[in-house]
């Protein structure tokens, strides 16, 4: 094939002219471009409102098609349960059984939890859920790690607000649109968590690897503590994150950090939960968010000691010890 | 299914002619929108795909401004930082604007050789901007991505050559 009609449009003066103000206008538009993103360098949410509004747009479609799907996901799932229904049933029951009896023994632990805690004069504050929605759709060509949740500050959900599911942690809320807001997933690398182990008070910082994964740190020094099979929770370090909240499992020691999965997974999950901030005072209001987003410290890396703080004495053991070494670092 | 010829005396609409290109890129762009919540960069560009096939297949459609636009559109969809796609796209198609004045003899194995580098260097300028922005990762985050937008090409062109016979016929 011989190649496509030339653009050199010959004598024509008119048509000189033309072809050459469309490329001063590509090459200029080209620039302003680029100045775009050197202004997102500096202000990453920045530009917020125009990308709401798109995300307005396509809200109906993505929530409504999200319905739709909501349950082929887990067809695999089902149809193993079906076929392996009978030697479930067996292992459910004797299952049941030991649950019943730890049930028992739960029961009276809060019992005491809660005498206890009245001896201390603590007011356990209440667990407060901002808004309950779906995660629609996500930034699946990119490679931020960015998912479109169906409420946004009509619902109020403000940027810098966590966000969960029952399952565990999925991250924070990043832009906030009149009706959708975008969450920063766990697995971005610019999110970052203080966590500590479920069984012990060993604190890390983990990281997101883009890649599913994360990234966990350990803040002592010396020989990585984590091994794989470690439950990781929120250590409530920073007042972002209530703490205890699940957020991982180690599944590899990778030299000084551990590889760790979520454990909440954003592709699965039904519903998520939009909380407050856990301490309002310690973590930095949703107006200056932007900051949260670009710091490379842990998410508020605001360490004060935990005389200031009394919601943070029911894990006070924890949160002291995690503090000093924040402070540390 | 071949469209069905057209009816005598009949001309597509204008807005037929010169919208179909406009709407089909940012339809691509809006693929985003599904309800598909990934833990890695896995779905492909559909906006660039389309972009690339109907530039290589139309060259006279378009002039190198229409990817200002269009590239917006891309990034308020995408998640990428604004400006992202408007700046690598208008590069691109100034880019192959001027390959096509050093190349003499033009093919499908050249559209996709052409296609495969635009992809390339969308797709990797893509990864340098989110990371100067907040983000993370490296080549072999989207090099899975990479490969298969670049098999896809030819199938996204022959849709696109498809609906330009619907589109040029009245």
């Amino acid at each position: 094939m011989a190649r496509p009609p030339s653009r050199r449009p010959g004598q024509n003066r008119k048509a000189q002219y033309s072809l050459f103000a469309s490329y001063v206008v590509a090459v200029t538009g080209a620039l302003a471009g680029l100045l775009l993103i050197i202004i997102a360098m500096f202000d990453p949410t920045g530009f917020a409102a125009i990308r709401s509004a798109g995300a307005e747009i396509t809200r109906p479609a993505s929530s409504g098609l999200k319905e739709l799907v909501s349950g082929i996901g887990t067809v695999d799932e089902r149809i193993a349960a079906f076929y392996r229904a009978g030697s479930q049933n067996v292992s459910l029951r004797r299952q049941v059984d030991i649950n019943r009896t730890r049930l028992i023994e739960a029961a009276a632990i809060e019992q005491e939890n809660v005498r206890l805690k009245k001896l201390l004069k603590l007011v356990e504050e209440e667990k407060d859920e901002v808004a309950t929605a779906r995660l629609i759709s996500s930034s699946s060509s990119s490679t931020r790690r960015l998912a479109r949740l169906n409420a946004g500050r009509s619902q109020g959900a403000y940027p810098g607000m966590p966000v969960r599911a029952p399952e565990g942690l999925i991250g924070r809320i990043y832009t906030a649109g009149p009706n959708t807001s975008d969450v920063l997933l766990l697995t971005d690398s610019s999110n970052v968590v203080p966590v500590r182990r479920s069984t012990d008070n060993i604190a890390g910082i983990s990281t997101g690897a883009d890649d599913g994964s994360l990234q966990i740190k350990s803040l002592s020094a010396g020989r990585n503590p984590f091994k794989p099979g470690d439950i990781l929770v929120t250590s409530g370090t920073g007042g972002l994150y209530q703490p205890n909240i699940p957020v991982a499992i180690v599944v590899r020691i990778a030299g000084d950090d551990a590889v760790a999965v979520p454990l909440a997974s954003p592709a699965r999950v039904e519903m998520v939960m939009v909380q407050r901030p856990f301490e309002e005072s310690l973590a930095r209001s949703p107006g200056t968010s932007k900051q949260q987003s670009t710091g490379r410290q842990p998410a508020a890396p605001v360490a004060l000691p935990p005389a200031t703080a009394p919601n943070s004495a029911n894990t006070a053991p924890a949160t002291s010890a995690d503090n000093a070494v924040s402070v540390a670092q | 299914m071949i469209p069905q010829g057209p009816k005598l005396g009949n001309h597509p609409s204008r807005f037929r002619l010169e919208g179909t290109p406009v709407i089909t890129v940012m339809l691509g762009s809006m693929a985003t929108a599904l309800p598909v919540v990934v833990s890695s960069p896995v779905m492909p560009p559909f906006g660039l795909l389309l972009l690339l096939s109907w530039r290589l297949l139309r060259p006279e459609l378009w002039q190198a401004w229409i990817a200002l636009p269009l590239g917006l559109f891309d990034d308020v969809m995408s998640g990428q930082p604004l400006g992202s796609a408007m700046f690598l796209w208008t590069i691109t198609l100034i880019g192959i604007d001027s390959t096509e004045r050093q190349l003499y003899w033009r093919d499908y194995w050249q559209d996709w050789l052409i296609a495969a580098a635009a992809i390339i260097f969308c797709l990797s300028g893509g990864l340098l901007f989110a990371r100067l922005t907040g983000g993370g990762g490296t080549m072999m985050l989207i090099a899975p991505q990479i490969l298969w937008s670049v098999l896809l090409y030819p199938f996204v062109a022959r849709q696109c050559a498809w609906l330009d016979r619907w589109r040029i016929m009245a």
